[in-house]
């Protein structure tokens, strides 16, 4: 018996102008391409009302510095969000992590043993309340949202207690020569950045946790009747951010010399930002690294304009508040077209 | 000169980007008839109802309202000219009442305040003239079980004296007694002049409820105005199809009793929903359930899987015992399950054919954690081959496809796992009739090559059609197990009701 079922979009005939333009305006690639051009009308405004002093090889260096740690962290949060979830605990990560791994304890321990265990610690910290962050999601079943906030506030009370609310100097040479430093002109934190964009960009798209990711994201019980553990790798979702939120307390620690209770603070919003307007899902299920990247050098850059034209940061913030309202509007439109059949 | 018609649609085009989903179509309503409307998934009766609710302005063509042309420019718009549309998902609000619910959106107001009394009252006066006064106005819409949501929905559509209602698959979510209730409710309304349109796939309600049938295919009207009554079933679905089409069910080759037992399930229970229930299924046979929704056949199929965790009992496949309650360990046994809900519980719709298909083996195109998409995409083309899931091209997204080849898809995930056991939950729920003999014969084929299945399936005749063996449920129990050619659809129903009269 020969089907005669008919699926809708199998008789395109009729090919009009405006939908070519809906439908490439739809493709993934396409929409990395907007974030390019936004990029570079932003850089050509850098160029015109700053001139060299934005041009400069210094200030480009300058800028990606300023991203990598919240790149870090941005990549880490690209997974949660596609996985359906949301971390607003972030900077509160960073904050303890920096401080944990700069305790007078650490480091003695670091003066004695190797830097290494500074980086380790900080590290260990991160994923650690990565794992209560994501056990309580998913074992213990309360919102994303409510258990991240919760450790939002725990995180950066703990990061005062320890810190006793002063800011902790670095005195390991080792760490601050490894980490202040640069190969071949470019400082080792944007190596770093780079390094985590590409790993986390093979992750997502070319491993299998990657696509289990936007599976559990995209439709949970699907996912879970496919015998994808689900709540396991929520749980892995919220470590693999907390470690990057450790990366990032590391590169914070080395870019000031110091820990402290105040690093990374609206961290969370920053990030989430530069995920959105990158293009990932809010609602999950959908993620691109390449987009996260485009998104954190978009707000690092116009934060760097903005400043080189003694614009004060409170400009900068509605100006944020702008893009992010553009960004999602544009996307929503995109993704209402796409799916109107 | 008045017009006859209540509602006169001429020539309706509707065109999406790259698809013209109504390209032409005509449909007359009287006052105080059944108007059908049947079509195959992707006729174009879900785009004609959202043209006639005002949420989609077509192309092209006339509507004409009570003899004037009207444009219906918003649901607004729709619902003030008197057009009230029902849709499968129901539209309320789980959170308010009853009350809240019937008159949200035009709340009666006195003075900027909301009268909730007058509310409550109006409220109770629409659904004592449903015939539902048992609904509490005051009762959360949450609490309702779907047959209470319709009749909270239709009270809504009453409250803004509304001359046509649509309603698009009502029957879908309903028990056999909550659609003879519904039916009456429906004609109560046309006895009081409401013209409903009454969208169903189910033919035999058609023939119940309707007075008149208009039969969509390819976005075009192929006839406007059939008596419901008396147009034979076989020429309705030659219209909807655009051939003649009988459901006929693949032979059964018996299954050979020396074929091993792959799947044994023993006295399994879980607390209210079943209890004691135990057969085998050997290589070869399909096992179906039957039985009314409520009747535990879903439940049990999701416990076998894992997904539910059974109170006691036991599920083996080949001899060896599954750990309770872990899907995990169903799916390393070899179970498959295409479940009920295929959208909601089967796929992932955002997502490629190719991904879908891999989702539950993925481990094996992807040696140390990295997907090798060649062998991937090879793999799942050769399954949507096997299966002739259409339109080819697994690079497809799931969500274009129709309902029988997404169906297809998720059997293509179980077969490229190699499954020895599938569980099929209503596999052709949502499959357009003229695609389900292919469904059938699929099955079978699956069978014939050593697969033990289970069906569950709210059509008997499709449970008896399909088995070799059935299981009769009723209210958590088997009530009766045999050969399939040994029982008719008549003695099942009885089977099935005898406790629920009395």
């Amino acid at each position: 018996m020969s089907t005669v079922e008919h699926a809708p979009m199998s008789t395109q005939t009729t090919t009009t102008k405006p939908n070519v333009v809906a439908r490439a305006l739809a493709h993934p690639s396409v929409r990395g391409l907007g974030l390019v051009v936004a990029l570079g009308i932003l850089i050509i405004v850098g160029l015109i009302t700053a001139g060299q002093r934005f041009g400069s090889l210094d200030n480009a260096l300058t800028i990606l510095r300023f991203a990598a740690v919240v790149g870090v962290v941005s990549v880490g949060m690209t997974f949660v969000i596609t996985g359906g979830g949301i971390d607003l605990s972030v900077g509160a990560l960073v904050a303890l992590s920096s401080v944990w791994a700069t305790t007078l304890a650490t480091q003695t321990m670091a003066e004695d043993f190797h830097w290494i265990v500074m980086v380790g610690c900080a590290l260990a910290v991160g994923s650690g309340a990565g794992l209560i962050n994501g056990l309580l999601i998913a074992y213990g079943r309360i919102a994303p949202f409510i258990a991240t906030l919760a450790m939002l506030a725990a995180a950066r009370g703990l990061a005062e207690i320890i810190a006793q609310r002063r800011t902790q100097i670095v005195e390991v040479d080792g760490f601050l020569e490894v980490f202040g430093g640069d190969v071949i002109g470019i400082p080792v934190l944007v190596i770093m950045f780079a390094l985590v964009a590409v790993a986390g960009w093979v992750l997502l798209n070319r491993t299998t946790f990657g696509r289990r990711t936007v599976a559990v994201g995209g439709n949970p019980e699907a996912a879970r009747l496919a015998g994808i553990k689900v709540q396991r790798h929520t749980v892995l979702l919220y470590v693999l951010l907390g470690l990057a939120c450790g990366i990032a307390a590391v590169m914070i620690v080395a870019r000031t010399n110091t820990g402290s209770s105040t690093h990374g603070s609206l961290l969370e919003l920053d990030t989430i930002a530069a995920v959105v307007i990158g293009g990932t899902l809010l609602s999950g299920g959908r993620g691109t690294i390449v987009g996260t990247v485009l998104g954190v050098l978009i707000f690092a850059t116009l934060t760097n304009v903005f400043t080189l034209n003694n614009l004060d940061t409170s400009t900068q913030a509605v100006a944020k508040g702008a893009i992010i309202v553009a960004a999602v509007l544009l996307q929503q439109r995109i993704a209402g077209r796409s799916g109107a059949s | 000169m008045p017009d006859p018609f209540l509602l006169s649609m001429r020539g309706i085009v509707k065109i999406f980007p790259g698809v013209r989903a109504l390209d032409g179509v005509d449909l007359d309503v009287r006052a105080g008839e059944v108007h059908c409307l049947l079509g195959q998934n992707g006729a174009g009766k879900s785009t004609l109802i959202k043209v006639l609710a005002g949420s989609h302005r077509p192309d092209g063509g006339e509507i004409r309202w009570l003899g004037e042309v009207v444009g219906l420019s918003s649901p607004t718009a729709a619902i003030a000219h008197g057009i009230a549309t029902i849709y499968q998902e129901l539209d309320l609000v789980d959170g308010l009442t009853v009350a809240e619910n019937v008159y949200l959106g035009h709340e009666v107001a006195r003075g900027g305040f909301v009268d909730r009394r007058e509310a409550r009252q109006r409220t109770r006066d629409l659904l004592a003239r449903l015939g539902h006064p048992e609904i509490s106005a005051d009762q959360e819409v949450g609490r309702l079980s779907a047959a209470g949501k319709q009749i909270v929905s239709i009270a809504r559509a009453l409250s803004h004296d509304v001359k046509l209602i649509v309603m698009d698959e009502p029957s879908a979510v309903l028990d056999g007694e909550e659609v003879d209730n519904l039916f009456r409710v429906v004609r109560q309304l046309t006895e009081q002049g409401v013209a409903v349109v009454y969208i169903s796939h189910r033919l035999a309600e058609i023939r119940q409820i309707g007075d008149r049938v208009t039969v969509l295919k390819d976005g075009r009207t192929v006839i406007v105005g059939l008596s419901a009554a008396d147009t034979p079933t076989s020429e309705l679905i030659e219209l909807m199809t655009g051939q003649s089409v009988l459901n006929t069910f693949p032979a059964r080759p018996g299954v050979r009793q020396d074929a091993p037992v792959v799947l044994d399930v023993q006295g399994l229970s879980r607390n209210a929903e079943f209890s004691d229930v135990g057969f085998t299924v050997r290589a070869g046979e399909v096992v179906g359930l039957a039985g009314l929704v409520g009747s535990g056949r879903s439940e049990i199929l999701e416990t076998i899987y894992g997904a539910r965790r059974a109170s006691s009992g036991s599920v083996a496949v080949r001899g060896a015992k599954l750990r309770n309650g872990s899907v995990g360990a169903a799916v390393k046994a070899g179970i498959g399950l295409a479940p009920e809900e295929r959208k909601s519980q089967g796929l992932l719709l955002m997502e490629s054919v190719t991904s879908n298909i891999s989702v539950a083996c993925l481990d094996r195109f992807a040696p140390g954690g990295f997907v090798r998409f060649g062998a991937e995409r090879s793999a799942a083309a050769d399954q949507a081959r096997a299966l002739d899931v259409r339109p080819t091209g697994v690079d497809r997204l799931v969500r274009t496809l129709s309902g029988g080849n997404q169906q297809k898809v998720v059997l293509a995930r179980w077969l490229l796992r190699e499954c020895r056991v599938l569980l099929l939950d209503e596999p052709t729920r949502g499959v357009d009739v003229g695609a389900r003999g292919e469904m059938y014969a699929l099955i079978r084929r699956l069978a014939d090559d050593g697969v033990a299945i289970v069906v569950v399936s709210s059509e008997v005749e499709e449970v008896l059609g399909l088995a070799d063996r059935v299981l009769v449920m009723r209210e958590g129990r088997v009530v009766h197990e045999g050969p399939a050619d040994e029982i008719d659809e008549r003695r099942v129903l009885d089977l099935v009701m005898e406790e629920v009269a009395a």
